[in-house]
C-alpha cells in the first residue's frame, strides 16, 4: 500500500517513513501543500497522512482538494488538540484524526481501518463481537437472536456501520438521521446511543461497540 | 395594617415595624407587640427633639415586609426626603414590601375636591402614582360610628386641633369622604381589571388614542387645572401634558410668578403628566400649534379671569381657542381666584415703569415741537401735524408700548398747545383741527402698539436665537475635548459661563461620587453635597436645592443620563449663597445642555472602551499565538522522540536495552502529559477558555476518560456505578474530559496497588453528582481545599508520587469555567479520598421523548 506523508517537519517524515516501511508500505513524502497536491495526483497513494500545520497553506483547505482527487484514505495528524478543528476536518471528509504525539502502533491500526473503508460503502453484512448487522435485511442479531430496534436506533446503527471504524461527527449523524433542522440537538443522539448500548453492548457502562470521541462524535468499533 | 402584618408574621414572613403611631393608646400598643420595631432616628431641630423613621436601619435590616404608618407624613427638616412616601418608594425600590396607611383626604388628585366641601386644605398629600402601584384595602367605618368613636376618644385628634377639626368631622363631610374613598378604591380595581383585559387581550371597551393637554399659567389656580386634567386623563386612561405658553409677557414675570409656574409644572410631573414650555407670540397660537403637534384630543383651560374690557378688545382666549382648535374637546373650568388674582399683573405694571424712556420721549416731543414751531411759517398746519408721528414712532419702537402711548398723548397735547389756534391754550377753535388732534392720538396708539408687538416678537426670536447659539456653542466646545477630563472641564466651564453660576461635575466611582471638575476650580464639595451627588448618580434623579431630596444643599444636582445609565451628576449653585440654584425658566436650557453633555460623555466612554478593548484584544491575540506556538514547538519534538522510541521497541533488543526503551517511553509520556497540563493551565489562568457547552452522557464521558488514562489505572479495578437512566448534563466535552482525566490520573497514582477505583453518579435533590473514590492514603486533615492549589503536593505524605502538581488545579479551574462544583473529601473505611463533581439543577438536561421515536 502506498502512503503519502505530508508534514513540514523532516524528522517526523523520516520516522513515519521508517515505521510505515517496517509495516510493509511504500512511502512518498511532501513538505508543503503544493507538493502534497502534486504527489497525490501522480503517485495515487492509498492513504494520506496530513499534518495541518503546513508552511504554504492551512491543511484544512487541502482536505476537500485531496478527497476530490481520488480514493485515498485521509488521516489528519495535528499538534492542535482543538475539538472544533477535529470536527471541521471530519466534516470536510477526513477519515480519521490523530493528535500528536501519537503512538506509531495505534497510528498504523487506524491507518489500516481507514484504508480498508475509504472510498466505498461498508459491507452489507458486518459483525462486531457477538453483534451481526445485516443492512440490506434491516436485521440486527446479538448472539444469534434478533434484537428489535426502533427506526431511529436502526438508522443510527446503519449509518455508523456504513463507515466502520470511522468517527462520524454529531453534526453528520444528526443531519442524516434527524434532518438539517436538528443538527444541534445532540441530546437526541445521546439518548438513542444510550438505548442502542442497552440493547447491544455487553456492559452498557463500558461501551466497546459504539465509542464516543468527546465533543466530536461516535464510531463503530470492530 | 397591624393585624394584617401580624397575619403575615404568623405565616412565617419576616415582618418589622418601621414606624407606627400608637398615640399612647394601649389597644394599638398591644397590636405592635409581636413585631420587631426598628428604633426611630432622633434628630434635633431648634432644640426640639424630632424622631423619624430610620430608613437606613430598615434598608440594612432588609426585612420582607415593613409596616409604615401615615404615608402622607412630612419628615422633619434635614431628613433624606421631605416626605415619608418618598422613603417608602426607596424601600420598595430596595425590594422590601411595605404596608402603609393613608386617609383619603391626603390623595393629591383629590386635594381640591376635599377642600371644596370641607373648607380645609390639606397640606400633606401623596401623589397618585404612589397609590397606583399599591394594592388598596379600604378601612370602612360608617360616619355615625366614627363620630361615636371620636366622642369616646378612640380616634386620635391632637388637642390643639380638636376644635378646628370638629367642623371637619361633621357627618356630611365624613359621608362625602367615605364616598370618595370607596370611589377611589373602585377606580383602582377598575384599572387592574383593564390591565388584565389588555394583558390577556380579552377585548373590552376602553378609550384609545386620547391625549389630554392642560394649559397652565403662572397663576395659583393653575394647580387646580393640573389636578383636574389628571383626573380627566385617568378617566380616559390617556397620557397628558401640562403646557405653558411663553409669550413676551412671561419675560416680565417676577421671581414669585416664576416660582409658582415651576411649582405647577413640577406638580404635573409628579402626578405623572408630561410638561412643556412653548415660546409663542401669543397664547392662542402657541396653544393651538402645540395641541396640533401633540395630537391632543382634550384641552383643559381655566376660564380667563381677565376683565370684560380686555376681552372686549382682544376677544376671549377661550373663544379663539375653541375656534382655532378643531376636533379638540375644550374643557373650560371655572377657577375661583383663591389668592388675590390679578394682583401680580398690577405689580408688574408698576415694575415696568422706568423713568428714563418717558424722559427721552418727552425730549423727543420737545425737539419736535421746536422744529414744528420753526416750520409753522413754511408749512400747512396739517402737514406739520405729521411731524409728531416721528417721536411717537421712535418712542414706541425704541421703548415699547407705554412710552409710545405717553409720547402720543403729549404729542397731541403739545400740538394743540403750541400749534393749534388759539395758541398756548388746550382749547381748539377750528373743528377740523379737532379731527387732526384725535387722528394724531389714534395714530400714536396704533403705531406704538404695532411697534411694541414687533419688539416683543423680535425679543422672542432673539431669545430663541440666544438659546440656539448657546446650545451650538456648547456642543462645539465640548466636542473639542480630547479626553474625559477636558470634557468634564468644558461642561462645567460652559454651564458656569452660560448661566452665571458655580458648577461641579461628579462621576460614579467605586468609592461613590467623585468630583472631576469644578468652577471655581478650587471649590470642593462638603459631606452634604457628596450625599446629594451620590443620590443623583444612584437614582438618576435631581437632588439638592429646588428638588425634593436633600434640599438643604446649596447646590442643585442634575443627572446627566443616557438611557437609564447615569453617567455623571452636574451640580449648579447661585454665585451668592441662599439664591435659587437656577432660575426656573432657565431649567429647560440646563436640561437640554445636560442631555448634550450626556451624549458627549457617552461617546467619550465608548471611545475609551473601544481603545481598552483593542489593547485587551491584541494582548489576547498575542497570548493565543504564544500558547499555540509553544504547544506546537514542544509537541513536534515529542512526536519525533515518541515515534523513535516506538521504532526502537519494535526491533529485537536485549532485555537491558528493552528496559531502557520502556523507561524512555514512560518518561516521554509523562513529559507529554506535563506539556499538555501546562498549556491547559495557561489557558485557564489566562481566561482563554472558550466554552462549547453541549448535553453530555456521563457514561460516554467516563468511558472516554477511563480509556485515555488506562495506563495509569493499570492494576486497579474500575467499578462503575452510573445508572443507565441518569439524565444528561450540560458541559464542555473537552474540558470535562480533562477534568475527569486529571481526577482519574490522581486516583490511579495514589490508590494502593490492587485496590479498586469507584466511579459513581446519582441524581440528587438539586442537581446531579459524579464521584471518584480511591483507596489510598487520603488527604491530610483540613487540606481538602488546598489540594486544588497549583503545585500542591503534600510533602511527608504519600501524596507526592510522580504528579505534576497541576492536574487538580486544572480540574478545579475547568470545572469552575463550566459552573460545576468540585470538592475533595477524606474518607475512612477504607481510607482514601473522594472527589465529587456537582452539577446544579439548571445544567441537568430534560428531554422531550417525542423527538426520539
Amino acid at each position: 500500500m502506498k502512503i503519502l506523508v505530508v508534514d513540514d517537519e523532516p524528522q517526523i517524515r523520516r520516522l513515519l517513513g521508517v515505521a510505515l516501511k517496517r509495516a510493509g508500505h511504500e512511502v512518498a513524502e511532501a513538505g508543503d501543500a503544493a507538493s502534497a497536491l502534486r504527489l497525490a495526483r501522480t503517485e495515487r497513494p492509498a492513504a494520506i497522512l496530513l499534518d495541518l500545520g503546513l508552511p504554504d497553506r492551512d491543511g484544512i483547505e487541502l482536505i476537500p482538494l485531496l478527497k476530490a482527487d481520488g480514493e485515498a484514505a485521509l488521516i489528519i495528524l495535528s499538534a492542535r488538540d482543538a475539538t472544533d478543528e477535529k470536527v471541521a476536518a471530519l466534516d470536510l471528509g477526513a477519515d480519521d484524526y490523530v493528535t500528536k504525539p501519537f503512538d506509531s502502533e495505534e497510528l498504523l491500526a487506524r491507518l489500516r481501518t481507514a484504508a480498508r473503508h475509504a472510498g466505498r460503502r461498508g459491507e452489507e453484512r458486518l459483525s462486531a463481537g457477538e453483534i451481526m448487522i445485516d443492512l440490506a435485511a434491516r436485521r440486527v442479531e446479538r448472539g444469534g437472536e434478533e434484537v428489535h430496534l426502533t427506526r431511529k436506533e436502526f438508522a443510527l446503527l446503519a449509518e455508523l456501520a456504513a463507515h466502520p471504524g470511522r468517527v462520524l461527527t454529531h453534526g453528520q449523524l444528526l443531519r442524516t438521521i434527524w434532518g438539517p433542522a436538528h443538527e444541534k440537538d445532540i441530546e437526541y443522539l445521546r439518548v438513542v446511543v444510550r438505548n442502542l448500548r442497552q440493547k447491544l453492548e455487553e456492559d452498557a457502562a463500558r461501551p466497546s461497540l459504539i465509542v464516543n470521541d468527546p465533543g466530536v462524535g461516535y464510531r463503530l468499533a470492530r | 395594617m397591624l393585624s394584617e402584618g401580624a397575619a403575615r408574621l404568623r405565616e412565617g414572613e419576616d415582618v418589622v415595624v418601621g414606624v407606627v403611631e400608637t398615640h399612647g393608646r394601649r389597644e394599638t400598643e398591644a397590636l405592635t407587640r409581636p413585631f420587631e420595631i426598628i428604633p426611630r432616628r432622633v434628630s434635633e431641630n431648634h432644640g426640639r427633639p424630632l424622631s423619624e423613621m430610620d430608613i437606613d436601619a430598615i434598608l440594612a435590616r432588609a426585612p420582607q415586609l415593613v409596616l409604615v404608618d401615615e404615608l402622607a407624613h412630612s419628615n422633619a427638616p434635614g431628613s433624606r426626603h421631605p416626605k415619608r412616601w418618598q422613603d417608602v418608594e426607596e424601600l420598595l425600590a430596595a425590594g422590601i414590601d411595605v404596608y402603609s396607611t393613608i386617609n383619603i383626604q391626603h390623595v393629591e388628585s383629590l386635594n381640591d375636591v376635599v377642600a371644596s366641601f370641607t373648607r380645609v386644605r390639606v397640606r400633606e398629600t401623596v401623589p397618585d402614582h404612589v397609590l397606583e402601584q399599591a394594592e388598596i384595602e379600604i378601612v370602612d367605618i360608617p360616619p355615625d360610628e366614627l363620630i361615636e368613636r371620636l366622642k369616646d376618644g378612640k380616634v386620635y385628634v391632637p388637642e390643639e386641633a380638636s376644635r378646628a377639626l370638629s367642623h371637619f368631622f361633621s357627618k356630611s363631610n365624613l359621608s362625602a369622604l367615605r364616598e370618595l374613598a370607596l370611589r377611589r378604591a373602585a377606580q383602582a380595581v377598575d384599572a387592574q381589571m383593564l390591565d388584565h383585559l389588555r394583558a390577556h387581550a380579552l377585548g373590552g371597551t376602553f378609550a384609545g388614542g386620547e391625549r389630554v393637554l392642560v394649559a397652565v399659567s403662572e397663576r395659583p389656580e393653575a394647580e387646580t387645572l393640573v389636578r383636574a386634567a389628571k383626573r380627566l386623563a385617568d378617566a380616559l386612561r390617556a397620557p397628558w401634558t401640562a403646557i405653558h405658553v411663553e409669550t413676551g409677557r412671561s419675560s416680565g414675570f417676577g421671581a414669585a410668578e416664576r416660582e409658582r409656574l415651576a411649582r405647577t409644572l413640577a406638580l404635573a410631573a409628579q402626578l405623572g403628566g408630561g410638561t412643556a414650555s412653548v415660546p409663542a407670540t401669543d397664547v392662542v397660537s402657541g396653544l393651538a400649534g402645540y395641541a396640533r403637534d401633540y395630537r391632543a384630543t382634550q384641552l383643559v383651560l381655566g376660564k380667563s379671569s381677565r376683565s370684560w374690557w380686555f376681552e372686549l378688545r382682544h376677544g376671549s382666549v377661550v373663544d379663539r381657542i375653541v375656534r382655532s382648535a378643531e376636533g379638540i374637546a375644550v374643557h373650560v373650568l371655572p377657577v375661583a381666584g383663591q389668592v388675590a388674582a390679578g394682583r401680580p399683573a398690577r405689580r408688574n405694571w408698576r415694575e415696568g415703569l422706568e423713568a428714563r424712556p418717558f424722559l427721552w420721549s418727552l425730549v423727543m416731543v420737545a425737539v419736535t415741537v421746536a422744529c414744528a414751531v420753526g416750520l409753522r411759517q413754511l408749512l400747512d398746519l396739517n402737514n406739520v401735524a405729521m411731524l409728531f408721528l416721528l417721536p411717537v414712532l421712535a418712542a414706541a419702537g425704541r421703548f415699547g408700548l407705554r412710552p409710545g402711548l405717553f409720547a402720543g398723548l403729549i404729542s397731541a397735547l403739545a400740538y394743540n398747545f403750541f400749534l393749534l389756534p388759539p395758541l398756548y391754550t388746550l382749547s381748539i377753535s377750528n373743528p377740523e383741527n379737532v379731527i387732526a388732534f384725535f387722528v394724531l392720538l389714534i395714530v400714536a396708539v396704533v403705531t406704538s402698539q404695532l411697534a411694541a408687538r414687533m419688539r416683543a416678537q423680535a425679543e422672542l426670536a432673539n431669545r430663541s436665537a440666544r438659546q440656539n447659539a448657546a446650545l451650538a456653542g456648547f456642543a462645539q466646545r465640548i466636542a473639542d475635548a480630547a479626553n474625559p477630563d477636558e470634557l468634564a472641564q468644558a461642561i462645567c466651564g460652559e454651564i458656569a459661563r452660560l448661566f452665571n453660576v458655580h458648577a461641579m461635575l461628579f462621576v460614579p466611582s467605586p468609592a461613590g461620587a467623585a468630583l472631576v471638575a469644578a468652577i471655581p476650580v478650587e471649590h470642593r464639595p462638603d459631606q452634604l453635597d457628596l450625599a446629594a451627588a451620590n443620590w443623583t448618580l444612584e437614582k438618576g434623579k435631581p437632588a439638592g436645592r429646588g428638588s425634593d431630596t436633600l434640599t438643604a444643599s446649596d447646590w442643585l444636582f442634575q443627572p446627566i443620563a443616557k438611557g437609564d445609565r447615569t453617567l455623571a451628576a452636574l451640580a449648579v449653585a447661585h454665585v451668592e449663597p441662599d439664591g435659587a440654584a437656577i432660575r426656573s425658566d432657565e431649567l429647560p436650557l440646563l436640561l437640554s445642555l445636560a442631555h448634550q453633555s450626556a451624549l458627549a460623555m457617552d461617546r467619550m466612554q465608548l471611545a475609551e472602551a473601544m481603545r481598552e478593548l483593542d489593547v485587551v484584544r491584541s494582548r489576547d491575540r498575542l497570548r493565543a499565538a504564544l500558547l499555540s506556538s509553544v504547544g506546537h514547538d514542544l509537541r513536534t519534538p515529542l512526536t519525533t522522540i515518541r515515534s523513535a522510541i516506538g521504532e526502537l521497541g519494535q526491533s529485537a533488543l536485549a532485555p537491558a536495552e528493552a528496559a531502557i526503551v520502556d523507561a524512555l517511553d514512560g518518561e516521554v509520556e509523562r513529559l507529554d502529559r506535563f506539556v499538555g497540563n501546562l498549556l491547559d493551565m495557561a489557558r485557564a489562568q489566562a481566561g482563554a477558555i472558550t466554552l462549547a457547552i453541549e448535553p453530555i452522557d456521563l457514561t460516554d464521558a467516563v468511558a472516554s476518560a477511563v480509556h485515555a488514562v488506562r495506563k495509569t489505572l493499570d492494576g486497579h479495578d474500575i467499578l462503575l456505578d452510573i445508572p443507565p437512566e441518569l439524565p444528561m448534563v450540560r458541559a464542555d466535552p473537552q474540558l470535562l474530559h480533562h477534568v475527569l482525566i486529571n481526577l482519574l490520573d490522581n486516583a490511579g497514582r495514589y490508590a494502593h496497588p490492587g485496590t479498586p477505583v469507584r466511579i459513581g453518579a446519582r441524581r440528587g435533590p438539586d442537581g446531579l453528582w459524579l464521584a471518584i473514590r480511591d483507596e489510598g492514603p487520603g488527604l491530610p486533615e483540613g487540606k481538602e481545599t488546598a489540594v486544588f492549589e497549583t503545585f500542591t503536593r503534600f510533602d511527608g505524605s504519600d501524596r507526592a508520587r510522580g504528579g505534576t502538581g497541576l492536574g487538580l488545579a486544572i480540574a478545579r479551574d475547568f470545572a469552575a469555567a463550566m459552573e460545576v462544583d468540585i470538592r475533595a473529601e477524606r474518607c475512612t473505611d477504607p481510607q482514601g479520598a473522594r472527589f465529587t463533581l456537582s452539577w446544579p439543577d439548571r445544567l441537568v438536561v430534560r428531554i422531550d421523548p417525542e423527538a426520539l421515536a
